[in-house]
Parts: structure tokens; sequence; C-alpha cells
């Protein structure tokens, strides 16, 4: 039985199940004469599983609106009338539909002959036209239909007559494959799609036996010429120009057109896949791969973002042949994204190190070698820079709680140095005080549960949708159901912020401190003013991305805010590691437990912990000032966890830190830019050969086993045996130490770091030519535990360059022509979007394939770029820089972005007499009352019925 | 009126007139006098008088019409709709059609008082795609009425305003449920909608709506005209008024006879000239195809909706297919499901799938090629459709073959062993040169082009 269809029968715990609600609210009905109160509202189906009934069932799913549909739940039901006698239905009733009512009495299939009968008729129905192939089907074994026609289902047909055929199946993008002559019209992938992901792409197309799920497409539909081609590898840029205005969400592989025309892209239809009852949607890559009793299934969570969704990981002779949502109602719910689902390959690609490297020192080469060996040069080396220059940290961003603690006490007790962090990506110091005084120990505030019952939620620097997905739909649950209003202080209204009916505070990038502070400010006018009173009102959250870290002064407008407001803040970063990192102290002016290093008594709190005479007081460095440190030689070696340099905010510096380190010890799961420069790797244990605790956004913890059986070794301990071969003695060899340790540690009841208070920046002049960067991460992009899944990156999003029309004309760009976004560093080449945002900002996804923002343009957020029409011959999207780390591609090497190969464009662009600015012209600079960055009239513009711009 | 008569023309009472389906005919045999009184009363008079006359919806079900008006919330200052359902497609139903073709102001004058009498300042009229002279009559007369004053702001110096919106469907059998036909009307797949709520409650846009049948909303001007009782006096007690009567078939003179409900085939048929010349009745329908069928041992039978109901059928829209002798039930009952079948909307599995078998286990006995378990099988999955499906819709595509096994077992026995063209060659029942179809179509499977 898949875990969708298993019926519930006991009541969730906690998240957005309510408490049990008073005895007033429940109606007690009879269900097979059993007595069952439940909650006014319920569904008989439900309150029937309660009392641990099944009724069979198709279209009913707990989390999708009833609809009545296969009618296979049908039962017999009296209700009591005015007078109180009881009266039966002249039907059978679908008991997916019906609310229970007070008196109301039930016969199922148990006690009812004619419920009994009609479940037959129906099953036998629905199978008149389902093929036998359940032998070959994915889904044979795990089915609804399959497992409900044993139970509920005749067992002979009578049916001798000719079934309905499809030709099979269709491709409905790279990953979703649909079989319709299998599908028994549940609707429950088209409700997901309109009610949850809110991309609808298939839907019921013709009627009675004709009637199927379909993509929108010519044939299906039976009229040809109305709309563009659908799918096909055609151009971005170039395909459906009456869509121009979606062409940035395309997806790269080929997909049908969905509703709008469209083609077909989604983060979350992997869900389709999982709820399906039959075997009509099935995954590319596990398509005729295994037979579901074949699979051992291990409880998982997802490493793939803060979220921490349940999952369960399917695997077959160590082999992990697909992952699926687990049930957790207080995170996830029953849903995934399709990264969480389909990005596993990584963990088991064939650049997987599986010894210990060292390098040779006299060819060079890393050579494998024993453990033994190689913990003794690691040893002497991370020795003989502690007695030197010292050692830096960078753990990473993609722990367990146990891994990052391990390496906060790996850095404090055996390299005895505060030099450790674990933010492989934009950072600051003013973040660092904000994770210290604000986030560190701050245990669970904010739920998912808030997200779909806050009134009002602020974005700052997230992009919901992209890097926290699982919280997107969250949000989205409450906006369909009226409760809450999402804004978002962003560049632009992405398609995410749309289908979340929110509102956009347009703030170019930079200036999305200064926004918050006008914000409900006393000189607040027109939708900067409405904005501050809904987020006045009580009950508002305000969330902020790891980005806001890019803005001086971000995180503190933000804590500003939230003091002014009443509003309850949380940070939602993107890695499954962040939060954890922050909790274990890997940070350099935190101790494990939320303990501030600068404190005497959380220092001698962790040393009595830790059984050590003292810990280090000297500051800490951050992850860039280790780098920089390693480059310049003040530091003597590092100790490098899971990061990949390419997410850095300056590649090039971390790769040109790597090579002039003294001494690199690498801790990898696979071979990457860190190891090939590394003196000693040692191999580690991806997640699903480990077990450990992630901490996801909430600050809730999410243990999950280890699903294979596997000799690679968790970090924690690795660094045990690494300290071990150094003489200390960390005693975090086993995870009961670890947990051991931590339970040991207790709350930090001392003070407190200060807030940060820092004032927003002025915003950089632009000159002509030039546009300030935006940018983020996509959800399925370049990165490197999406590799080895080429059906899943079919589904990600084309890379595009999006400026307003103005912008773009101003670049000498045509809507949907390629444009040349080029720093000294280098330049990326992708087709414009144009679309509706700030003059003068470019957005980039940050590490798409051809648009490595970092890695090409050594430039993040808020930074100054230029543009200029492509040259000639360079395909859009190839890239003129390639996604190397080194950034060194031939675009790159000049400092000029008008090298040869653009001709006179350069001096043209320049001559241009059409610029519709001057030079040092400030981008977007918000005036109080924010016109300066609206862009438009704000008056009228009613901030709760202004839709997204 | 000349000689007493068993009709009674109200709604085709002037059909017959010079251009009878202009604003100006309409006007000088009396029109748009209801609205006139209608105006001058309370809008709650307006219900009254309606609930009083005791006018039952003439759509097939029979529902109470002014109880109907009657379940709107009260006003909170949102929008009401009136919608009036003319997306007539049951196989021989033919009476909002020809009304609308003939009279179309009567509709519109009925409409513009539901409104009134609903608080409605939007009503709609949704029509069969299919019948586009009729959406293009229908155009003209709205056009017509705003141009007179009767649609638009103000009607007739009153103060109350009114917009009527004429949209064609796409031809869909199923948008003739009202759920199914409020979410065409939205522009959205014409399905049934799950109840509750009910369309009184949330229909069109989720606001408060009332789903008229045309026939219906045409016979309030008439009441507002003359009154309560005088509807009242024509009818049985509870089946009050006048209603068009369709008869078609195997009848010297086809057509709409407009009569007290209560009338009974028999005196239906003679007004008509009777059964084909040397023929007999052998079977008709009440109400349309999707009523149980009657013989001829039912031809006195009051058409009032009790008395067909306590014979084991349905009033419905009164429509009379009439049959004779040579007629083959198996192959009129193969025709009806094949055509439920084609306009199943998909939704539900009961009336999808079982359709779809229906149809072919029905081509088989009509081809002599029937199994001895297949009557069962017929009656069987009659069973498991009735009453299980989410719409009426379903139940209605199993009346004709219950009904026709019930008084023709023989006949579905005969297909076991000789097709239904030898039996009764179809021919014989023609009423015009026959000319069969020559393609041989398959037996089964539902083609997917």
């Amino acid at each position: 039985m898949t875990a969708t269809t298993t019926p519930k029968t006991a009541p969730g715990e906690g998240g957005s199940i309510a408490a049990r609600p008073p005895q007033d609210d429940l109606v007690t009905l009879t269900i097979d004469e059993v007595e069952v109160a439940v909650p006014k509202g319920t569904l008989v189906i439900r309150a029937a599983e309660r009392v641990g009934i099944q009724i069979p069932r198709f279209c009913d799913h707990p989390l999708l609106a009833p609809v009545g549909a296969c009618r296979q739940c049908l039962v017999e039901v009296s209700t009591p009338d005015r007078e109180g006698n009881l009266r039966a239905m002249p039907k059978p009733q679908a008991s997916c539909t019906l609310e229970a009512t007070a008196g109301m009495v039930v016969k199922t299939q148990r006690s009812s002959a004619v419920a009994d009968k009609a479940q037959h008729g129906v099953m036998e129905l629905l199978l008149i036209n389902h093929p036998l192939d359940c032998p070959v089907c994915d889904k044979g074994g795990e089915c609804p239909l399959q497992n409900q026609a044993m139970s509920n289902g005749r067992a002979t047909s009578r049916f001798v007559d000719v079934k309905r055929t499809f030709p099979k199946p269709i491709a409905i993008s790279t990953e979703i494959l649909l079989d319709r002559e299998r599908c028994i019209l549940c609707q429950r992938c088209t409700r997901f799609s309109r009610e949850i992901a809110g991309d609808p792409f298939i839907d019921l197309q013709q009627r009675g036996a004709s009637q199927q799920i379909g993509t929108f497409s010519p044939e299906v539909l039976g009229f040809a010429g109305e709309l563009p081609a659908a799918g096909g590898d055609v151009p971005a840029g170039s395909q459906g120009a009456g869509y121009a205005p979606a062409a940035g969400d395309s997806p790269r592989g080929p997909a049908l057109a969905d509703e709008s025309g469209r083609p077909f892209a989604s983060y979350f239809s992997g869900n389709t896949i999982q709820i399906c009852p039959v075997g009509a949607l099935t995954n590319a890559a596990y398509r005729f791969r295994a037979r579901p009793f074949d699979l051992v299934s291990t409880p998982g969570i997802a490493e793939h973002d803060s979220s921490g969704s349940a999952i369960r990981v399917d695997h077959r002779r160590g082999v992990v042949l697909r992952r699926l949502a687990g049930d957790d109602p207080a995170v996830n719910e029953e849903w995934i994204t399709d990264k969480d689902r389909f990005a596993f390959a990584w963990q088991s690609a064939p650049d997987r190190i599986t010894t210990p490297l060292v390098r040779d020192v006299v060819t060079g080469e890393l050579v494998p070698t024993s453990w033994a060996e190689a913990l003794e040069v690691a040893a002497d080396g991370l020795a003989a820079a502690v007695r030197g220059a010292g050692v830096g940290v960078l753990p990473g961003g993609r722990l367990t709680l146990e891994d990052a603690y391990a390496y906060a006490k790996m850095a404090r007790v055996a390299l005895g140095t505060n030099d450790v962090d674990h933010r492989a990506r934009p950072h600051s110091g003013e973040e660092e005080a904000f994770l210290t005084a604000r986030v560190a120990g701050a245990g669970l505030d904010v739920t998912f549960a808030d997200l779909e019952t806050a009134p009002t939620v602020l974005l700052v620097g997230l992009e919901a949708e992209e890097e926290a997905g699982v919280a997107f739909l969250r949000l989205r649950k409450g906006v369909l159901a009226g409760r809450t209003h999402v804004l978002s202080v962003a560049a632009l209204a992405s398609r995410g912020l749309e289908r979340l009916d929110g509102t956009l505070v347009p703030a170019a990038p930079g200036t999305e401190a200064e926004v918050l502070d006008a914000l409900g400010g006393a000189a607040a006018t027109g939708p900067l003013r409405a904005a501050g009173d809904a987020l006045a009102a009580g009950g508002a959250l305000v969330l902020v991305g790891e980005r806001l870290a890019t803005v001086p002064g971000g995180l503190s407008a933000a804590l500003r805010l939230v003091r002014r407001t009443g509003a309850r803040l949380a940070w939602i970063p993107r890695r499954a590691g962040e939060r954890g990192g922050v909790e274990a102290g890997t940070l350099p002016s935190l101790l494990p437990g939320g303990r501030p290093v600068a404190d005497p008594q959380a220092r001698v709190d962790i040393a009595a912990l830790w059984d050590v005479d003292q810990l280090p007081t000297a500051r800490g460095r951050s992850t860039g000032e280790m780098l920089r440190g390693a480059r310049d030689g003040s530091l003597g070696a590092l100790l490098v966890g899971g990061v990949d340099p390419a997410d850095l905010p300056d590649p090039a510096l971390a790769l040109e830190a790597l090579d002039r380190a003294g001494f690199v010890v690498s801790l990898e799961v696979r071979r990457s830019a860190v190891t090939q420069r590394a003196d000693v790797v040692l191999p580690v244990a991806p997640p699903a050969e480990k077990p450990g605790t992630f901490l996801n956004w909430e600050g809730r913890p999410r243990a999950f086993a280890q699903a294979l059986a596997s000799t690679a070794m968790a970090d924690h301990r690795v660094l045990d045996a690494l300290a071990d071969a150094m003489g200390v003695d960390l005693g975090l060899r086993t995870l009961a130490a670890v947990h051991a340790e931590l339970d040991g540690l207790g709350a930090w009841d001392g003070l407190r770091a200060t807030e940060p208070d820092a004032r927003a920046a002025e915003p950089v002049p632009v000159g002509p030519g030039q546009a300030v960067l935006a940018t983020w991460h996509t959800m399925l992009d370049a990165g490197r535990l999406q590799d080895g899944e080429a059906f899943l990156a079919g589904t990600a999003k084309r890379p595009v360059a999006r400026m307003s029309a103005r912008t773009a004309a101003g670049a000498g760009v045509p809507d949907g022509g390629a444009v040349s976004v080029s720093t000294a560093a280098g330049a990326v080449v992708v087709p414009v979007v144009v679309t509706d945002m700030p003059d003068h900002v470019v957005w980039l996804p940050t590490n798409s394939p051809g648009c490595a923002v970092r890695a090409t343009l050594r430039a993040d957020a808020g930074a100054l770029v230029h543009l200029a029409p492509a040259p000639v011959g360079v395909p859009a999207g190839a890239g003129a820089g390639a996604p190397s780390a080194a950034g060194q591609s031939t675009a790159g090497q000049g400092a000029d972005w008008g090298v040869a190969a653009v001709g006179g464009t350069h001096a043209e662009h320049h001559a241009e007499p059409t610029h519709g600015h001057t030079p040092g012209e400030h981008h977007g600079h918000a005036s109080r009352d924010g016109r300066g960055l609206i862009g438009h009239d704000g008056d009228g513009y009613d901030l709760r019925s202004g839709g997204p711009r | 009126m000349a000689a007493p008569t068993p009709l009674a023309p109200v709604l085709s009472a002037h059909w017959d007139a010079e251009r009878s389906w202009t604003l100006a005919t309409y006007e000088r045999t009396g029109g748009y006098a209801g609205l006139r009184r209608a105006l001058a009363q309370e809008p709650a008079d307006v219900v009254a008088t309606v609930k009083d006359s005791g006018l039952r919806g003439r759509g097939g079900a029979g529902f109470p019409t002014g109880m109907k008006w009657g379940f709107l919330p009260k006003p909170d200052g949102g929008p009401r709709y009136l919608v009036v359902n003319a997306d007539e497609s049951e196989p021989g139903t033919c009476k909002d059609v020809p009304l609308m073709m003939a009279s179309p102001q009567s509709l519109i004058e009925g409409s513009i008082i539901t409104s009134y009498a609903i608080g409605c300042h939007h009503a709609f009229i949704y029509v069969r795609g299919e019948v586009l002279h009729v959406y293009r009559r229908l155009m003209r007369a709205v056009e017509e009425a705003y141009a007179a004053g009767y649609l638009g702001t103000d009607i007739l110096g009153s103060g109350y305003d009114l917009e009527l919106t004429v949209h064609a469907g796409a031809g869909a059998y199923i948008c003739g449920e009202e759920t199914a036909l409020l979410d065409s009307l939205e522009g959205l797949r014409g399905q049934p909608r799950l109840k509750p709520p009910f369309p009184a409650v949330a229909g069109l846009y989720a606001r408060p709506t009332v789903v008229n049948n045309v026939e219906s909303i045409a016979s309030v001007p008439g009441i507002l005209t003359g009154g309560s009782a005088w509807f009242r006096s024509m009818g049985t007690e509870k089946s009050a008024g006048h209603g068009l009567f369709s008869l078609s078939g195997h009848v010297e003179r086809p057509g709409q006879y407009e009569a007290p409900l209560g009338i009974s085939l028999r005196q239906l048929l003679d007004l008509a000239g009777g059964v084909r010349a040397g023929h007999e009745l052998k079977f008709w329908t009440p109400g349309g195809s999707s009523t149980p069928i009657f013989t001829a041992e039912h031809l006195d039978i009051p058409l009032d909706y009790e008395s067909v109901g306590a014979a084991g059928s349905m009033l419905g829209t009164r429509a009379l297919q009439i049959f004779d002798e040579t007629t083959s039930v198996v192959r009129a009952v193969t025709r009806w499901t094949e055509f439920y079948a084609h306009e199943s909307c998909g939704k539900c599995t009961p009336c999808r799938e079982g359709t779809f078998w229906l149809k072919q286990v029905l081509r088989r006995i009509e081809a002599g090629q029937g199994t001895p378990q297949d009557i069962d099988l017929l009656l069987d999955t009659c069973d498991n459709i009735l009453g299980r499906s989410f719409c009426a819709l379903g139940d209605g595509a199993t009346s004709p073959i219950t009904s026709a096994i019930k008084y023709f077992r023989e006949e579905f026995e005969a297909g076991t062993h000789t097709p239904a063209w030898v039996l009764f060659p179809p021919e014989r029942s023609s009423l015009f040169p026959y000319s069969p179809r020559t393609e041989p179509r398959s037996l089964a499977g539902a083609v997917h082009a």
C-alpha cells in the first residue's frame, strides 16, 4: 500500500491538525453499528476511518477538495428527520462528499448488501476499460485499484466486449509519462495541480468513455492551428511568441503545453505520480525499473532544502530506486518537491570517493590509500598548521546536526580556533550577528502551520517556490483558503508569487533595507503604508531568506520592521544544514547551543562539557576571511567539508585559496573542485548511507535512519578519527555519543548577543549600459546534488535574463533576443524576457547551465553589470563564460566585456542618444512614499486587491 | 373560442400570428401586460402569486417554481442571478426550441418578471449551441426589448434595471443539468457540481442563482396577467396549469399541443389524428427518452406529475414519442443508449463506463448476437448505474432499457438469435423512403479521433 491510500485511522499529531475540538462541536453518528463522535464537517469516509472501517475509494484524498467522481465509496445512509424518525436516503451516498451529521446511521459494505453491491458494481465498471497490464505496471503491487479490486470487487469480469485503448504513453514532460488507458479519471492529478501546486497542466478532455486526462494538444482536443506548437526542443525565447511573458519559466527539456499554452513546467509534478491511484502517471526514470514488493523502504528526510521534508527512500540490493513523499502533517503534509523526489542519483554517482586519497609528493597525484595512512598524513598536516598560522574550517551548509557539531568541536578542541564557518554562500558579519542574536537557540517558533494561518506574510530575499518549495505550498494553502495574503520585497513578481496571488513590493537589489525601513514607517504612504499596516495587524510573519545577507542593512532592517510591527520573524535558508550549523556552533562567533563565543560563561559551559581547560577566545574568521587568509598565507591549512567553490561569493578566490593554502583536508562524498586541490581526501557518507538529524528552518529536529548498508562513515566519525590521530579525543565516534553530548548541552540562559542594527546603504549609481544585478537560485539548476538525473534536469527552467522593457531598450536588446550580461570577470549570454520590474535591474538565475553568475561574473545581487546585445554567433543560453568555477573563460579574459567579438557595438552603444537615463542616475532609490520603488503612481494602488504586477 | 376543446393554448396562442416572433406582434397580442402588472407590485408579491399558481418546473423534475425562488437567501447587497435553461437536448423533447422560435418575447418578459421578483439585475439565457437559428432569434428579440425599454436601466420608468445576456453553449447534453450549465456559463468544462451548495445558495459565480426552464419562465407573464386562480383552473390540483405536449414519431399530425396538465395520450392522439394510419401503438415515452416507456395500456393515464409517476414513469418534458408496431424496441433503446454513451460527460464512473458497456451489449443484441446472460447483464448494469451516478443523467440512461425489458423482454431474448432488422425491417417503420447506412459500423468501441 502506498502511503497516500492507507487511511489514517488515528488522527495525526501536531501541525495543521487542530487540537481536539470542544465537545459541542462534535456530532455523533453510527457507522456499522459503531458510534463515533467526530468534529462537525467531517466527511463520512473519514469518520469511518476513525473507527477502523475502510471504505474503498479512488478520487478521495484527504488533502484535496471532495469531488465525488469515482463513486467507489458508496454507502447506505439514514438520517433522522425533524421528528427524529430515521429516514433512509433513497440512493447510496458517496461517503467522500457527505458530511457527518448528528444521528446519522451509515451502513458500509460491511453491513449493507446495497452498499456492497454498489461498490462491486462501480469496481466492475472501473475495470472494464482498465488494461490488465498489472504485471508490467509500475503500480502493480502497491496499486489502490489492484488492492481494492481484490478486496471490494468481483472475482471475474463479465465484460467480454472491446476495451477503449490509447497510444501509450504521453510524455507530459521529460519526467512524467501518462498512460491514458490506465487512467480511471479520478482527477487527483488535476486537482493537485490546481488546488495545491497551482500549475495546472493536464485536464479532462473530451467526454464519456472518450474522456481522458490530457494536455492541451490539438491532437487530443481534435482541432489544430490554434495553439502554439507544443513541446519540442525549441530555442528559448523563440517559442510561443504570443506567450513571451512566460518564456522565462519554460522547461529546458521538451514538455507539452499546459492550459495557457505554455510548455508545462512544475516543481511539484512528481506528487501526481504518487497520488495516482493507478499506474497512469509514471516517472521516466523509475518506469519499469522495479516491483514495489522487491523494494525496501526506509523513512528519510530530504537533503535538498531547509524544509526537512519527510520522504521514503525505496531501495533494492543497495541501490536507491526512488523516493516518495512521507506523510508528516506538521511539515510537508504529503507533498515534496521534484528535487526532493528525483534528485538522489548524486549519492551514488560514478565519481563517489570510496577510499581515502593522499597526494603523492612525487607525482602530485591523489592516490588511494589506507585510512590509517590518510589520517596520519592529515593529522600531521593539520597539527603543523595549528602550530603555525592556524587551520580554518569550512564545514559547508549541508550537514546533519551531529556532523556540524563534530566540526564545531573539532575546530575548538583539536584545532584550537574559532575559524569555522559553514556558510558556503554570500554572507556578512551583519548576518552572523543576526544568526547569533536571533536564530541560534531560538527553538521552534514560527512553524509550517503558521504559514497557512498568518493573515499577512512578507517575504524578503526569499523566493518561496524556488528556495523552499514546501513552504511555498503551505503559503499557497493559506492563500487559497482566503486566510493569508503574501507580500514579497523583490525585484520582480515571479510566477511563484503570482500563484500565491501575492503583492510585489518592488525593490531593486540593494534597496531592500530601505524598503523595509519604509514599510509602516510614519512617513510611509500608499502601498508601503498598507503593507506596514497589514504587518502590524497581528499574527503577521516576516520570512527572510539567506540572500538578505548580501544586502547591507537588510537583516537589521528586517529586525527593525518586526520590532516596529510586532510581526514574527523566521529565517528560511536554502540548505538543509544551515539551521543545524547555527545551533551546533559552526559559526566563528557561536559555540553549540546558541552560546556566544564572546561570553566567558558560555565558554566555561562548553569547556566543562567538552572536558577541556579552555576554549579559544580570539575572534574567528568568516568563510570569506578564511579564504582570503588561506590565499595570503595568514591561515596555514583548511579543513573543508561539503563545499562547492562555485557556490561561494567569489569562486575564483576560493579556488586560488585552495591552491595556495599550505595544507587542505577535504571530507567529501564525490570528487570535486576541492578534492582536486586537497592534500588529503577523506570519504564520507551521503545521507542515504548514514543516520542523522537535519534541523529544518523551523528548528525542528528531523531525524532519519540509514537507508543503505555502507562502509562509508559520517563526518562526525571521520572527524573523531582525525582528532584521534592528532592525539585528541573528540568522543564523537558514534551517533549515540554525539547525542549524549547534545543532550548534555542544555539551553543557554545567559545573555544573548546584541542584534545588528546596520543602516541601509546608499544605492550605487548606475551608468549607461549598466544595470544592477538581481539573482537567485532556481530550484532546479546546475547544482551538483542534481547530477545524474537527466529527466529532472529537463524540467528545470531555461536560463533567461529578465529586465524591464526600458532597460532592454536601453541595452539595445529586443524581447527574446540574446543579451550579454558582463562584468570585468566574464559574460553570460542568455535570452531576454521583458518583465515588469524596476528599470536598470537585470535578473539572472544564479547557477543555471550556461548561467553561472558567481563563477562567470564574480558578482552577486546588487552588483553592477554591463548589458549589451550578445555577440553574433554566441548561442543564447550557452554562456560565453563556461560554468567552470575558474571563471576563466574566453569572455572572462578580457577586462572589457566588449572585446573584438562584439565588434563596434560597444562604441555604438555608448554613443546611442536614446538612453532614457543619464549617467549617475540612481536606480530605484526609495523615496519615503515608495513611489520611486513602485515605479508607478501609488495613488489608488490597493495593496489588498492589487494583484502582482 | 368556438367548440369546447381539451386544448389550452396560452404560450402557443399566437404562434400562428403573422411574424409571431417580433416584438410588435407580441405587444399587439397582449404581450408585456404581465410585466407592467409585476412592476406595480412588490417583488415578494410576485413571488407569492407564482407560488399560489402552483406552477411547477417544466424542465422535467417538476419542482414548484415559486418555492425555488423562495429558497434564495436574504439579499446581502451582492448580485443574484437568474439563469434560464434553454439547453434543450433530450431525445424527443422539442418544446422550448419552437417556443423560442415562435414567441421569444414571452421568454424575455418572463425573465424580466422573474428577475424583478428575485432581485436579480443580470439574467442569462443559456441556449443549446447547435440551434443557431434560435440563438439568432433570441438575440434579435433581446435587442428589440432593449430598444423598447423593457431591458436596460429604469425599465418602464420603474427604476428597476436588468441586463439580459443570451449565451450559446457548445453542444453538450450534460449542460442541461443545472450545475453543469452554470460551470459552462462560467467558461469552465461543463460537468455537474457537487451539491450542496445548491445554486440557490451558491450558483453562478458562487452567488444565489435561480435556474429555470424556458417554458416555466415563459409561463410567468400569463400568471401575472391571468392571476394564479386562472392558472390553477387548468390542470390538476397538484399539477396546475398548461403545458406543451410534443407529439412525434408514428403519429398523423406531430407537433406541439398545449393543454392542461392531466390530459391523456388518448385525447392527444385524437387531436393529432391518431397513430400512423393502418398501424397501432406499440410503445411511447411520456417525457423524453429518459423516462421509462409506456405501452398502449397506459393510453388513459392522466399526463400529470403524480399520475405518470404512479404508473412507473415520469412526466418529464412531455415529449411524447409514439412508436407503432413496426418498431423494434431493441433498436430504439440501442439508439437512445448510444446517445447517452455519446453524451455522458465522463465525470463519474457508473455513467461513463456503464453507458459504454450497455451500448456494446445492446448492439450485440440488436445484431442477433446476444448471449442468454445479456439481459440479466443489462439489468444488473442498469442497477449499478441507477442511483449510483453523480447526476440524474446516468439514471436517465437506464430508464429506457429497464422499462423496455419490462414490457418487451421477448424482443431482447430474440436478440440472441435473430437481428432486430430481420424481425422489424426498418423500412417498415420509416415515414420516409428508407436509406440505410452503407458503411458498416463497428459493433463496439468508441471512436477516438
